[in-house]
């Protein structure tokens, strides 16, 4: 099965809330993650979707 | 030279020159070479000749010959693979790619195209044995026309209103009037896109529209067209640039996202509005016998 979606990378500033799966990148405050998910968008060809104001999904579509 | 040989000279010109009518270069940008135009105009001469030859044929009392009509039908069917197979490959490399059920309408087109070449060769060649020279170049342009006539089909501005609607930000979320189109994280790219990006409302005249506007391939079509009348703003490596086409599922509305180079809100309506209704998507309910015709109205 070819998989058409996935979640390359979480970006977030809550490190209580996330575990597992894909690379997790904790960052301190929303202006660090939001350089970090937009430099993540450009490497990995995916969008950043942010879920809520403290976390980031890079996806590929 | 026989009584045969200027009838037949006739109606493949007659088929040739109809080939070159149909086949010309619009903002679709195909054919745009000089070879692609050469095999096509091509096949339009084998396709003339054997319209042209089928009727003396039949005036010899060969009927046999015919069958080589079937075997014309193989050749161009072989046409369509052949069209679909190239588009199917330069489509992967579109900015913005056409669409299976576009291609496949290119594709049907060349197609009929030949056959049309075909009627009009032997209308030609008939005319011209039956009765005169001049009443066969009379047949031969109303057959032209005709044949011009039957190979357009409706457009997009045929079917459903079209309005311009700012784009605006729910949070992450991207909309055009009431509809979700996208999920946008960063505010750099929000900013980009409500600085570059365009939004328009299709409402559908009837309920047959909402269908056929809301097959993907038909969505893909529009937005290939206008990114190649309008330009398109974005590049590999920037996903999150991508025009899209989202449908409003209450009544059938869809919310076009575009990124045009050249933003002028009457061209782009103008653009949207003279896409094709590609042949496989319309879908006809009200044809549907369980169904009062009426309640389409």
């Amino acid at each position: 099965m070819k998989l058409e979606k996935a979640i390359l990378a979480v970006v977030t500033t809550d490190k209580t809330r996330i575990s597992g799966g894909a690379p997790i990148f904790i960052c301190d405050n929303r202006n660090e993650s939001e350089a970090l998910a937009a430099n993540l968008e450009a490497i990995t060809d995916g969008i950043a979707h942010s879920l809520s104001d403290d976390l980031f999904i890079i996806v590929k579509h | 030279m026989n009584e045969y040989t200027y009838p037949i000279v006739f109606g493949i010109m007659l088929g040739v020159i109809a080939r070159m009518i149909m086949l010309r270069t619009d903002y679709r940008q195909y054919p745009t070479y000089l070879h692609g135009k050469i095999i096509h105009i091509s096949l339009g001469f084998i396709a003339a000749s054997l319209g042209a030859v089928a009727v003396p044929a039949i005036m010899e009392l060969e009927f046999t010959a015919v069958t080589f009509l079937t075997l014309a039908a193989t050749q161009f069917r072989e046409v369509r693979n052949m069209e679909r197979n190239t588009l199917n490959e330069l489509d992967q490399l579109e900015l913005v790619p056409r669409g299976k059920t576009y291609i496949e309408g290119i594709a049907i087109s060349f197609e009929g195209r030949n056959y049309l070449v075909i009627f009009t060769a032997l209308i030609g060649t008939l005319l011209y044995i039956v009765f005169n020279p001049y009443l066969a170049i009379l047949g031969g342009v109303v057959a032209l026309v005709l044949g011009k006539g039957l190979m357009s089909g409706s457009i997009i501005k045929d079917i459903v209103d079209i309005k311009q609607h700012d784009l605006h930000f729910d949070g992450a979320g991207l909309y055009v009037d009431t509809i979700y189109i996208m999920n946008i994280g960063l505010k750099e790219r929000q900013e980009e896109i409500l600085k570059y990006g365009m939004g328009f409302i299709l409402t559908p005249k009837n309920m047959n529209v909402i269908t056929t506007i809301g097959n993907l391939g038909q969505r893909q079509a529009i937005l290939h067209d206008t990114a190649v009348s309008l330009g398109v703003f974005r590049d590999s490596g920037t996903p999150a640039l991508t025009p899209l086409i989202k449908r409003d599922l209450d009544d059938g509305r869809i919310g076009v996202f575009i990124l045009p180079q050249l933003r002028d809100v009457e061209k782009a309506i103008k653009v949207i509005g003279s896409v094709p209704v590609l042949e496989s998507a319309i879908r006809m309910p009200s044809e549907s016998k369980p169904i009062a015709k009426e309640e389409f109205e």
